[in-house]
């Protein structure tokens, strides 16, 4: 439960960490420009005449394209964090489920099995309390 | 902290690919270590790529007016050791640099050294310091995390200022203005990476306990009280 506010009040934070910077700062022309961006301009300006020597093999046609591909990207990523999170707490509470009875009236009874076999979860890495 | 396809003369870009080759090496060979010790590990180490793969995909903006990214490889860092962040930040950039024209592979090298080598060392070694001087776990987590992510951003201003001296000022005048484009940006960010980090140890710790023990860096710390 604790920990439950905790992760809120973390979550929060990182939100408004990221909401202040829209709110504060005036839109100008160059508007959060990536700071890889700007770094490329200040190339520019230490070795105007620097030409780079090499291409990127596929460029994503147009900004759209671009986003699509960075949100695939994310979305990979919280799918699995998704999957583990969803599986993780599953797991803890058929543990719990499984060791409160098994420890109050019959120790002996395989209760995490009995628990497996109500879930998904098939994988080795199930219940081993202790 | 992508640094363009083309944007490092050929040497430097050579350099840092040499540079950063003998930690891939270390970081596939720690890998397969770890998994072999406990192949439930997968999991784990699937959480820790994931993590870093939304995180570095998220363009967030920063009080400077310009946005950037965080890297999200404190968190691997934190469970499987520095080497470990190496093979999975390659996978990351690869992604990037073939995909999204987000970086490159002439640069590969150099990204690779900032974000999955030197990130990830001046994580575990806060991380470590900051438990060994008594820092409380959550705290400790967020420092490792935070500054880590930062390092990283000032190691490709060090290497662009290598690469561009300031005609004037030379090295050091040079990296004054890259460091100014990229840390500062990069502040709220690294604040932000470390409050996530912390939100998902936390998480880990909550529900993994088990697993959590039996990782090496783990030993004796999972327990200690936050």
């Amino acid at each position: 439960m604790i920990g439950c506010v905790r992760s809120f009040l973390l979550g929060g934070a990182v939100l408004l960490l990221g909401a202040l910077p829209l709110w504060v700062i005036e839109p100008g022309e160059a508007a959060f420009q990536g700071s890889d961006q700007q770094a490329q301009a200040e190339i520019s300006r230490l070795a105007p005449d620097y030409q780079p020597w090499a291409k990127p093999l596929f460029t994503p046609p147009g900004s759209e394209i671009e986003s699509l591909l960075f949100a695939l990207q994310a979305a990979l990523g919280a799918g699995l964090l998704g999957y583990w999170l969803g599986r993780a707490t599953a797991r803890a509470e058929f543990r719990k489920a499984a060791s409160v009875p098994s420890a109050a009236v019959c120790p002996t009874v395989d209760h995490p099995a009995g628990a497996k076999s109500v879930g998904r979860d098939t994988t080795q890495e199930s219940p081993h309390v202790d | 902290m992508h640094i363009m396809e083309g944007f490092l003369p050929a040497p430097h870009a050579l350099a840092w690919t040499i540079a950063a080759s003998p930690f891939v090496a270390g970081g596939l060979y720690a890998l397969r270590r770890t998994l072999q010790a406990a192949p439930e590990r997968r999991m784990l180490l699937g959480v820790a790529a994931a993590f870093a793969f939304v995180l570095s995909a998220l363009k967030l903006p920063s009080l400077t007016g310009s946005s950037s990214h965080p890297t999200g490889v404190g968190l691997g860092t934190l469970l499987f050791g520095p080497l470990a962040m190496v093979p999975v930040g390659l996978v990351v950039l690869l992604f990037q640099a073939l995909l999204l024209a987000h970086g490159g592979l002439t640069t590969l090298g150099a990204n690779l050294f900032s974000l999955a080598v030197v990130g990830p060392l001046v994580c575990h070694v806060l991380f470590r310091a900051a438990r060994g001087v008594g820092v409380p776990f959550s705290g400790a987590v967020f420092v490792a995390a935070s500054l880590g992510n930062l390092a990283t951003y000032v190691t490709t201003a060090g290497q662009l200022a290598l690469a561009f001296p300031d005609p004037l000022g030379g090295v050091t005048a040079a990296f004054a203005k890259f460091v100014t484009i990229f840390a500062l940006t990069q502040i709220p960010l690294a604040l932000s990476e470390g409050l996530l980090t912390v939100l998902v140890v936390n998480t880990l710790r909550r529900l993994n306990a088990d697993e959590l023990r039996n990782l090496p860096l783990w030993r004796g710390l999972a327990e200690a009280k936050p």
